[in-house]
């Protein structure tokens, strides 16, 4: 049984036209846009929560652990290895996360984290590298295993302490957090309402008020895997066994080795993530609160296009309708149905205009649905909140999975001297 | 040809024999390293597992867990994912709860339309994550799993008394429990009674072997999981096979809430059990897709869990049994790839003697 997460065969093959590269003017000039848009959005529904500095400072925090989770699954499917398991690394990381901050203190929480995972990436790199089982099927092992073996170990750890069971840890104590000066001005900017120039302070201010060292780290770690990925010989060599391996190997390089370090440190990634959802996010484990974060994570990796940058921007969206169910959600979410519904009608357009009549008809009915909704309720109920996330994911991964170009060899078993 | 059978069969019980051994071996040193001693605390497991009630408790679940297998190893037969066997029966489930609380019909014609319900449900499900795989491309791996989470969200919006629920007592909140015309009668073991849809359980493996193994409409799925080109290039439509594969897969895994529906809650609450999904995920690897296998692997999966409930009174963390799970369901399908290779050197080595003694037999002819 073999499968890579996007399905090669249906996904036709890319136009011949040349396809314009993402650079940095464009992505400012769509931000901008972007920002342009939501700013007329809360203006006209007056949902002042889609931009304030406690949304955007919320929804950072819940970008770290699904970009994190995201990285590890960048890391392992360049190797050619897909690891549905990040899941299950994302649990092990909350767990070991907490216990060694319960235990040692928060940055040896955050190590602990890293450990635990990388030992659910180890035991995913033994089952599918040496042994050669399909890859879902170990992950989908591993998950089972991660959840288990953290809910047993809390029996074990966690029942004695105060305040904690086996279903959750005692409060975790903090990492430390900075604020860059400024950050008052931003604040009054931002309270007076107006046009753009209070979204900018908004978001801004969201990004620069009480930021976790972690999240500095975590952040950095995305130029540091681009550069590490693409910029070295042994980024060359771990792509090429995602690629082809065969022909890797025939080169000299040792693809069982490159595999087995890129899974380990996939599942490293992840940990991480878990660790940070525990120690930062919530400042407590507690089990089930990854909540399917792992595979949300492996989602932004896939619309980011298998890169970096890429996944950073999908894990940035997934955060944010996340935090939307902190803060005001119903009142929020209403009001990015209109964006929703503006967006969905530019692409339906846009289909339309390149003479792709089927998808840009039925593209316009959904955003016409979408603004229907929207005028017909005040406000979206909690239990929609809660998945939005979710279905933000299934939306985003329909309109983008065609154009993805995942590595030639990700997902198949590799045997060395086979074929 | 006899001799070749009996080697095959040696190797088709080695894996789950090896999977075993090397399952206890590590839950004892799971054991041993937090300080409990592995003998006693499976024997009293054991002892507790055999007994009447237990026994009971083990075929219910089981009948659960097998029906969830058996929607996996639908797809699974033809390379797709169902992740999302858990979303499908809750939704399921909850919406033939409420058909089943509703409408006014004779019993045993009502069970019939909550069954139907639950399968139709299922099956819509399943579909969404088919179509935009077929049509978009989309994996069903990370689509069926976020349709498990939106699957719940919508229930628990529509569960709400406001809406299709109703309160029962001052807090619970449930769906319109059934009539007692409608409670499916048990079947009696001993001193108590296990689930009848146990029979219809077992009729659905039935027709999943006849299905895979006497059918075109089998075949052609068959061949699709092991070699999609050979089965594009022998005629067929892959896009198609998809999504029937996987809105059978749906129906099958809406049955998976009616055991405890039908059986037991006669209503959809709140507290409805959820989980049993990523169950029937694990129990179709250990059985292999195959329907005696899965019968197997869900006993054996219920056995655990019900064998475990003794263990806190014995001092061990019940945790321990998840490990276990999980330990098991790894070290199977590692039995299962190691005999395969075994069993395909094996192969290569006898059609390579062969040759060889045929090469020599002409060479001896021919000067």
């Amino acid at each position: 049984m073999t499968a890579g997460l996007v399905d090669q065969t249906i996904t036709p093959p890319a136009p011949a036209r040349r396809r314009r590269r993402l650079t940095l003017p464009v992505v400012l000039l769509g931000i901008a846009a972007l920002l342009v848009l939501v700013s007329l959005v809360r203006m006209v529904t007056g949902a002042d929560d889609i931009t304030s500095s406690g949304t955007i400072g919320a929804a950072l925090r819940l970008a770290v652990p699904i970009g994190l989770a995201g990285l590890g699954g960048l890391w392992s499917e360049r190797a050619g290895v897909v690891n549905i398991g990040l899941e299950g690394q994302l649990i092990l990381g909350t767990w070991f996360g907490a216990w060694g901050a319960f235990e040692y203190g928060a940055w040896w929480g955050a190590l602990a984290g890293i450990v635990g995972g990388a030992l659910g990436g180890l035991i995913h790199a033994v089952a599918t590298v040496t042994f050669g089982v399909d890859h879902i099927v170990s992950g989908v092992a591993v998950n089972i295993l991660g959840a288990g073996a953290t809910r047993f170990l809390s029996a074990l750890v966690f029942v004695d302490t105060p305040g904690g069971g086996v279903t959750q840890s005692p409060t975790l104590p903090p990492i430390d957090t900075f604020t860059l000066p400024g950050s008052g001005a931003l604040r009054t900017l931002e309270g007076k309402g107006w046009f753009l120039v209070s979204d900018l302070a908004g978001v801004l201010g969201g990004l620069v008020t009480q930021v976790s060292l972690l999240t500095v780290v975590a952040i950095a770690l995305v130029p540091i895997s681009y550069v590490l990925l693409w910029r070295t010989k042994f980024g060359l060599r771990l792509r090429a066994c995602g690629e082809a391996p065969s022909a890797a190997e025939s080169l000299g390089v040792n693809v069982y080795r490159m595999k087995y370090l890129a899974v380990i440190v996939s599942g490293g990634f992840a940990g991480l993530g878990g660790a940070f959802l525990a120690e930062v996010a919530t400042s407590i484990y507690r089990e089930g609160q990854t909540n399917g974060r792992g595979y949300i994570g492996l989602a932004a990796m896939i619309f980011g296009n298998w890169r970096p940058g890429g996944l950073a921007a999908g894990a940035g969206i997934f955060g944010y309708t996340d935090s939307l169910q902190l803060r005001s959600g119903g009142e929020s979410v209403h009001a990015l149905l209109l964006l929703l519904a503006v967006v969905l009608a530019g692409i339906g357009v846009w289909s339309l205009v390149r003479r792709r009549r089927l998808i840009g008809i039925s593209t316009l009915g959904v955003a016409a649905l979408v603004l229907v909704w929207f005028l017909l309720t005040d406000t979206v109920p909690d239990e929609f909140v809660g998945f939005a996330p979710h279905l933000t994911t299934l939306l985003v991964l329909s309109l983008a999975a065609q154009r993805l170009r995942p590595p030639a060899a990700d997902g198949r078993p590799y045997r060395r001297g086979g074929d | 040809m006899k001799r070749v059978d009996w080697q095959r069969t040696v190797l088709v019980l080695a894996a789950p024999t090896l999977a075993v051994v090397v399952a206890v071996l590590l839950s004892s040193i799971v054991l041993v390293v937090s300080g409990n001693s592995p003998l006693r605390t499976f024997e009293s497991m054991l002892d507790f597992g055999i007994d009447p009630d237990s026994v009971i408790q083990i075929l219910n679940k089981s009948t659960t867990y097998y029906l969830s297998a058996l929607a996996v190893a639908i797809g699974f037969r033809m390379n797709l994912f169902n992740i999302g066997v858990d979303g499908q029966y809750r939704i399921a489930a909850f919406f033939a709860a409420v058909v089943g609380g509703w409408l006014a019909l004779p019993g045993p014609l009502l069970i019939v339309v909550v069954i139907l319900v639950a399968v139709a449900v299922g099956a819509f499900w399943a579909g969404i994550a088919a179509v935009l795989k077929v049509t978009r491309g989309v994996s069903e791996v990370i689509s069926t799993i976020m349709l498990n989470v939106i699957g719940a969200g919508i229930v628990a919006y529509l569960i709400d008394p406001s809406r299709l629920g109703v309160l029962i007592g001052s807090q619970q909140v449930s769906t319109e429990p059934m009539p007692e015309s409608a409670y499916l009668p048990g079947i009696p073991l001993g001193e108590g009674e296990v689930f009848g849809f146990i029979l219809i359980a077992l009729a659905c493996g039935i027709g999943y072997w006849l299905l895979l193994g006497r059918t075109r409409f089998g075949f052609d799925l068959k061949a699709t999981g092991l070699s999609e080109t050979a089965a594009v290039a022998s005629g067929v439509d892959v896009k198609r096979m998809i999504l029937r594969a996987m809105l059978l897969s749906g129906g099958v895994a809406g049955l998976v809430g009616l055991p405890l529906l039908l059986g037991e809650s006669h209503s959809y609450g709140q507290d409805f059990p959820a989980g049993f999904g990523f169950a029937g995920i694990a129990i179709a690897l250990l059985g292999r897709n195959h329907p005696v296998g899965i019968a197997i692997g869900a006993l054996l999966w219920s056995f655990l869990e019900q064998s475990s409930q003794i263990l806190d009174l014995e001092g061990v963390p019940k945790e321990i049994v998840t490990i276990m799970q999980g330990i098991t369901v790894l070290s199977v399908v590692i039995a299962y790839e190691l005999v395969r290779r075994f069993s395909l050197a094996q192969q290569q080595r006898r059609v390579g003697a062969e040759l060889r003694a045929a090469a020599r037999s002409d060479e001896g002819a021919v000067p």
